[in-house]
């Protein structure tokens, strides 16, 4: 594999061939100008890039638990702030960027509160949330980022079931009330987008963020081969659209020209196949009319700040 | 070099803090509980009054405070935190993580009992609860132990790269005023050293990955390397509390025997109730009745010979206990029948638990234990 693609994250890595992580990492890290120090939650990344004696890791690494990247990352920060502040850096004085990486499950449900504790005391690292939109490591529950009408392991369809019955809940704007500098919405299929940004969120002194949508070959039940496709269908539906805010100002990074009807992007998938029946059609009308409306505040907020 | 003695009266609280500012510890994750706060406050304003140079993060949870540490202490710092009860109970999960990971962490536990029902004051249920989780812990009799074992245990640490908890009664100790002797700040500082970590995260030119996954053809091994280095933990302890009286004057070990020696009682006990017992034990002496009292310093590794020994000679023990181990023994008294059947000796125990909550325990009540007028099991 390219030397330059894999500086920091190496190949031979044990996640499924068509995962959506690997290209974000390398991705985001291929962008910064210093060294990088990673924690790292429990999860499918975790899991696949350290089993001992291996590591697919060529950066320092940590990782602690599940539900607390952005504290340790704390951590990790201030020994750096002080450390350098007395001159006691292992190998001289540097500068280095600290980086953690969470799943869904590691950022908007179990580790919410150690991200959010981080943002609040303004920690200089970057957080990038890779969203497969559950829990896959342990094999595709539902977590708070699952759509709407999504069907898991723990919100099986059936009979008396159309699958998840809540909205996923909304972590961007979760995080912008942290009044942090930086913070966006990207996507594995449009790199220059995604290398964008975290250039941007890297440059940031202090806190920033990143929200990257990761397609789950294994869980969304799509053939490997298929996940940038499907994750551009994504974003031309208006699924997960592309933005930033930027000391507080939304902007709309790439708007679809022609928005793509949702059910383009939902039949690509295993996880939303039960949907396609008579009796669930009011589900996917329903999931139509929360990604409009999802996008018309997303558009209104930009207007406002204009 | 000379002894500068400097006499303070402090809480153990602020023993503690005391100890602390002479240290000065690189980053201090730090969570509010009562009967912890005290010490947090205290070091707070020696850094507000620019007396210390510590990174001070106030974190939003104890599992924060803790993770946090993790962090710090991969990333090569010197760190301290300090916690009670509830908070010590929300870091269970990792305090296992820091113990495995191998990292040096120093906590100052002020020891409080555990809801429900809720309840602010001193037991050791808290740390009764994370006995088994890999971190060295060692009891404080009073506020003068505090600071000293406060010293001690931030060395013993990074000496054996082992997490340490030094632990004082929750108010007892902790808010309660005592005269100690203090160590001039230089002699501490150069009793202290530098950390010298091993492989710091922060040495990027050799990256290395803290915390992966281990399965079944190796987890194994990291858990008896784990163990391993626990026991060899009490050598070390035992060396630097012996340099420590050098410069001191004060000794610290395993267990403190006191009039244990012809004993035909021993009494094993720990923390504050200690002095009370040590009293009683005087005044049974006086009468002619052959009682003692064993003090467990270092709780874990517990070292069943060292304690055996001590027991030798006695024809009862005496075992008083602040928490339960509810569904079995108590935490000391299961600790004692080890010893005894470990050394192969019968002789008869008693258990009682006191102090539940924060109730106090008198001289009286001690010495109706002593004279075997105590038969509930709970001295209430
Ligand atoms: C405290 C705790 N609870 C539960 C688990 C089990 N667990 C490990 S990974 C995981 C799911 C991770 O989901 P996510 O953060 O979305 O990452 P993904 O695996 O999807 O990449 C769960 C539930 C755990 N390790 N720790
Ligand atoms: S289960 Fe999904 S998220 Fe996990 S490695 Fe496989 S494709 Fe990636
Ligand atoms: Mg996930």
């Amino acid at each position: 594999m390219n030397k330059e693609l894999t500086k920091y994250l190496s190949s031979g890595h044990s996640a499924c061939a068509g995962c959506g992580f690997p290209a974000i990492v390398r991705a985001i890290l291929g962008e910064a100008k210093d060294e990088v120090v990673v924690a790292n939650a429990t999860g499918c990344l975790e899991v696949t890039s350290t089993l001992y004696p291996y590591t697919a890791w060529k950066t320092p690494w940590i990782h602690n638990a599940f539900e607390n990247a952005a504290a340790t990352m704390s951590g990790v920060e201030r020994a750096y702030a002080i450390l350098k502040r007395k001159n006691k850096l292992p190998g001289g004085d540097k500068k280095i960027k600290f980086v953690a990486f969470g799943g869904d499950g590691g950022t908007y449900d179990i580790g919410l509160q150690s991200l959010s504790g981080a943002l609040e005391r303004g920690h200089n690292f970057l957080y990038v949330l890779y969203d497969n939109e559950g829990y896959m490591n342990t094999g595709n529950q539902r977590s708070s980022a699952t759509p709407y009408g999504a069907a898991t392991e723990t919100t099986p369809a059936g009979r008396a079931s159309f699958g998840k019955t809540e909205m996923r809940k909304n972590l961007m704007d979760i995080v912008n009330a942290h009044h942090i500098k930086y913070l966006a919405q990207a996507n594995v299929a449009y790199m220059a987008d995604l290398k964008k940004k975290a250039q941007k969120a890297l440059a940031v002194e202090g806190p920033s963020f990143l929200s990257v949508f990761s397609p789950c070959t294994n869980n969304w039940k799509f053939p490997t081969s298929q996940y940038v496709a499907i994750a551009i269908l994504a974003t031309e539906t208006n699924f997960w659209p592309l933005y930033e805010v930027e000391n507080g100002k939304h902007k709309i990074t790439l708007e679809p020209k022609n928005v793509k009807p949702l059910t383009d992007f939902l039949k690509t998938q295993g996880r939303f196949k039960h949907l396609f029946s008579e009796k669930n059609k009011p589900v996917i009308d329903r999931m139509q009319r929360i990604a409009n409306e999802e996008f018309a505040r997303l558009v209104s907020l930009t207007e406002k700040e204009i | 070099m000379t002894k500068d003695i400097k006499k303070l009266a402090l809480t153990g609280g602020a023993a503690a803090a005391e100890a602390l500012k002479q240290i000065e510890p690189e980053v201090m994750p730090i969570y509010p509980i009562t009967p912890q706060t005290p010490i947090i406050e205290t070091y707070a304003k020696f850094q507000a009054d620019g007396e210390v140079d510590t990174e001070m993060i106030k974190v939003e949870s104890e599992h924060s405070a803790m993770s946090a540490a993790i962090g710090a202490s991969a990333a090569g710092a010197r760190v301290v935190t300090a916690t009670s009860s509830q908070g010590l109970a929300l870091m269970h999960e990792v305090l296992y993580i820091a113990s495995g990971t191998r990292l040096p962490i120093l906590m100052l536990i002020s020891a409080r009992a555990l809801g429900a029902p809720i309840n602010i004051h001193g037991d050791h249920s808290d740390v009764m609860g994370c006995r088994d989780s890999g971190w060295l812990q060692i009891f404080c009799e009073n506020a003068q132990e505090v600071y000293d074992k406060t010293i001690i245990g931030m060395k013993l640490a990074e000496k054996v790269n082992l997490p340490v908890m030094v632990i004082m009664d929750g108010f007892n100790t902790s808010h309660s005023v005592e005269n100690l002797e203090i160590l001039e700040t230089e002699m501490v500082k150069h009793f202290m050293g530098e950390r010298i970590a091993i492989a710091p995260l922060l040495d990027t030119a050799n990256p290395v990955s803290y915390g992966p996954v281990a399965l079944q053809n190796s987890y194994f091994e990291f858990k008896i390397d784990q163990e391993a280095a626990m026991l060899g933990a009490t050598a070390e302890y035992e060396k630097i509390a012996n340099e420590y009286e050098k410069i001191s004057g004060r000794h610290y070990g395993c267990f403190e025997s006191y009039q244990a020696e012809d004993a035909e009682r021993i009494m094993v006990l720990t923390g504050s109730a200690t002095g009370t017992a040590k009293v009683v034990v005087d005044k049974l002496r006086q009468r002619g009745e052959k009682v003692g009292l064993v003090k467990i310093e270092l709780f874990r590794p517990f070292m069943h010979v060292e304690l055996a020994t001590i027991l030798k000679n006695a024809k009862e023990i005496i075992v008083l206990d602040r928490a339960q181990s509810i569904g079995t023994n108590a935490p000391f008294h299961s600790e004692v029948i080890n010893t005894l059947y470990e050394a192969n000796e019968i002789k008869k125990v008693k258990s009682f638990i006191y102090g539940l909550g924060g109730r106090d325990i008198f001289q009286t009540q001690i010495e109706d234990v002593f004279m075997g007028k105590q038969k509930d099991k709970y001295i209430k």
